[in-house]
């Protein structure tokens, strides 16, 4: 499904290279759920924005679907993500001035479909996330875990194979995280990709494998070891 | 949701900062709308008073001095009277009515006058060729004299400078002639060995034609054995077209005469014109200047703050045209707002203060909406092209840096 073959990403920062990425190859099959892990700075979002089309590296392949990502023009990457790609992040990304229902509707929107059209299937994945009766809340009008659930419902507004999420809990507490992190479950079960940055062991755990990053470099993605870092 | 949806929101979410760009646009094309407004009236009032002033442009000999504006026609030389039948069948748009002087010196009861040779109006309605192809048959409207064509009061030469008939033994009295020989309608009156009977007495003008007596310009011609000449030629012209280079037009067409207007009152107008041009050109500077920075000033830090918001749309799978179509189209919204409201502030203002400050009526002129319009949506568009753009650049990544 998603593929990074001997990826690298450097950039000058104030005279100094600086190496973000350091020749990474990652395989990532169908259905699978990756936890990324690893200290800040050690290249994490770097390695996610690559996934999504969003940062083009230095060097190497990033595939997705067999597709090299970084051949194609800027439109069709566009395309991509709205077809293929759900984006969730730390800080949910929420258009202030937009109601939760019309925030969902972006994807929707962007996707062209016809605007009755929208607000059922915005409504309808509210409800899925549990927000039913929040649908015209703006997001200041929202706690942080329920603006994450519009988050989710946004991402899945396209019904993407793959969801790429930066830091998904980073802002919320245990309990909402453990909310959230299992509608993460609930996504990849429905056959989904997911590739979540954490830095939360409890997060992590929940993904079928664990990817560790250091100094840019990938240390291992054995899940096996997980139980150590973990601790 | 809709692209209008995304925008709309964003203006009623952050209308006050939004204020000071909308209030800069709006006052600007306000003030340029009152300018256009009352000076467009301004300079038709001005029309209507010189053209209702009469006689606006003289033809003189070459030699004749410019002294006194009315007396012109009193200094000996003369010109041809094929000169009134070359303007008569010219093409000249503007004439609206022209009246040929004589004029010599008379003494009557041991005091001296000036004895006026006129062409009555049906003199030249009496010439076929005229009638046919002349200046009566063509007039444009915009001069007092239009509405003289049939008008048989003789005491409309004191206001009008044309007179519609004048018989050979009739005469017309200045009001100072007749108040020095006491002299009423209806009198007898000897000049140049020739009985005349006084037809009416004009009343009073302030100007040397009070103290001139009118006959018949052939009749004169006769009398004092000149022949087929006149000393002048006082032209009614079209105030609009005199602006537009009427008294050139004449002089090409008669070279060999001098050609001037009421310079005073010619250019008056013309300075109004210039001022009014001037400050609305003015204030259209001001309005580029300093609208378009307030503009472009609001609009970059609206990029700024929303490259979050542009990178998470990039993410969700925007393309960075739809980034330059949210700025262009929120530019387009504001100039348009902005456009309307000024036009209609400004046409408030320009049919209130009008007349107080100009002193003439002023009414909507719904043509200058089109102008406000336009010259707003362009001024806001242009100001945001480059935020836009700037938008449309963004790096997607921005959606993370926070992170």
């Amino acid at each position: 499904m998603l593929k990074m073959e001997n990826v690298s990403k450097t950039y000058r920062h104030r005279g100094q290279l600086v190496t973000a990425l350091d020749k990474a190859t990652v395989h990532i099959p169908r259905g699978d759920f990756v936890s990324v892990v690893g200290p800040s700075g050690s290249g994490k979002s770097t390695l996610l924005l690559m996934l999504g089309g969003m940062l083009s590296p230095s060097d190497g392949t990033v595939l997705l679907e067999d597709q090299s990502v970084y051949d194609m023009t800027l439109t069709e990457r566009a395309r991509l993500r709205r077809e293929k790609v759900g984006f969730v992040f730390q800080t949910f990304n929420l258009v202030p001035y937009l109601s939760a229902q019309e925030n969902v509707q972006i994807p929707l929107f962007l996707a062209k479909m016809n605007g009755s059209a929208q607000k059922e299937r915005a409504a309808s994945l509210l409800e899925r996330v549990g927000l039913a009766d929040r649908m015209h809340h703006k997001p200041c009008e929202l706690s942080v875990g329920q603006q994450q659930r519009v988050a989710l419902a946004r991402m899945l507004a396209n019904d993407p194979a793959v969801i790429l999420a930066d830091e998904p809990t980073g802002n919320l507490d245990p309990e909402t995280s453990q909310q959230i992190i299992g509608f993460f479950q609930e996504f990849n079960e429905e056959g989904r990709t997911i590739v979540m940055v954490t830095h939360d062991p409890r997060a992590a755990k929940r993904a079928t494998r664990i990817l560790r990053l250091k100094d840019g470099a990938i240390a291992n993605h054995d899940a096996s070891e997980d139980a150590c870092w973990a601790a | 949701m809709r692209l209008w949806t995304i925008v709309l929101r964003e203006i009623f979410e952050r209308k006050s900062q939004l204020l000071t760009s909308f209030l800069a646009i709006l006052l600007g094309i306000t003030v340029i709308v009152s300018i256009k407004n009352i000076s467009y009236y301004s300079e038709m009032a001005v029309a209507r008073e010189v053209d209702s002033l009469g006689a606006n442009v003289l033809v003189l000999p070459k030699s004749a001095t410019l002294q006194d504006y009315y007396a012109a026609d009193m200094q000996g030389e003369t010109i041809p009277e094929e000169y009134v039948t070359q303007l008569a069948m010219s093409d000249l748009q503007g004439l609206d009515n022209l009246s040929p002087k004589l004029s010599v010196p008379v003494e009557l009861r041991g005091k001296t006058f000036t004895l006026t040779g006129i062409l009555p109006k049906s003199e030249f309605q009496a010439k076929a060729a005229w009638g046919g192809a002349g200046i009566f048959s063509r007039p444009i409207g915009c001069g007092a004299s239009v509405g003289m064509m049939g008008s048989t009061d003789k005491k409309t030469l004191a206001r009008k400078r044309v007179i519609e008939t004048l018989e050979d033994n009739e005469v017309l009295v200045g009001a100072e002639v007749a108040a020095k020989l006491s002299v009423k309608d209806a009198d007898k009156l000897e000049l140049l060995g020739k009985k005349f009977t006084v037809t009416a007495v004009l009343p009073q003008t302030g100007t040397v034609d009070d103290s001139r007596i009118f006959a018949h310009l052939h009749t004169i011609q006769d009398l004092s054995k000149k022949g087929p000449v006149i000393n002048a030629i006082e032209v009614v012209g079209c105030c609009q077209e005199i602006s537009k280079g009427l008294v050139d037009k004449i002089n090409r067409l008669l070279p060999d005469a001098k050609v001037v207007t009421i310079v005073q009152i010619a250019a008056t107008q013309k300075n109004i014109n210039t001022m009014m041009s001037n400050l609305s050109l003015m204030f259209l500077v001001i309005i580029i200047f300093v609208g378009g920075a307030s503009i472009a000033n609001y609009m970059y830090a609206n990029v700024f703050e929303r490259r979050r918001e542009i990178g998470t749309l990039m993410a969700l799978g925007a393309d960075s045209r739809l980034a330059l179509r949210i700025f262009l189209l929120k530019a387009l919204l504001l100039g348009a707002a902005g456009g309307i409201g000024g036009y209609m502030l400004g046409t408030i203002l320009a049919v209130v203060l009008g007349p107080r400050l100009a002193g003439v009526p002023v009414l909507p002129m719904p043509l200058l909406a089109l102008a406000a319009i336009g010259i707003s949506i362009g001024l806001t568009l242009a100001a945001s092209y480059f935020p836009a753009r700037r938008a449309a650049r963004l790096d997607p990544c921005a959606t993370f840096q926070e992170v």
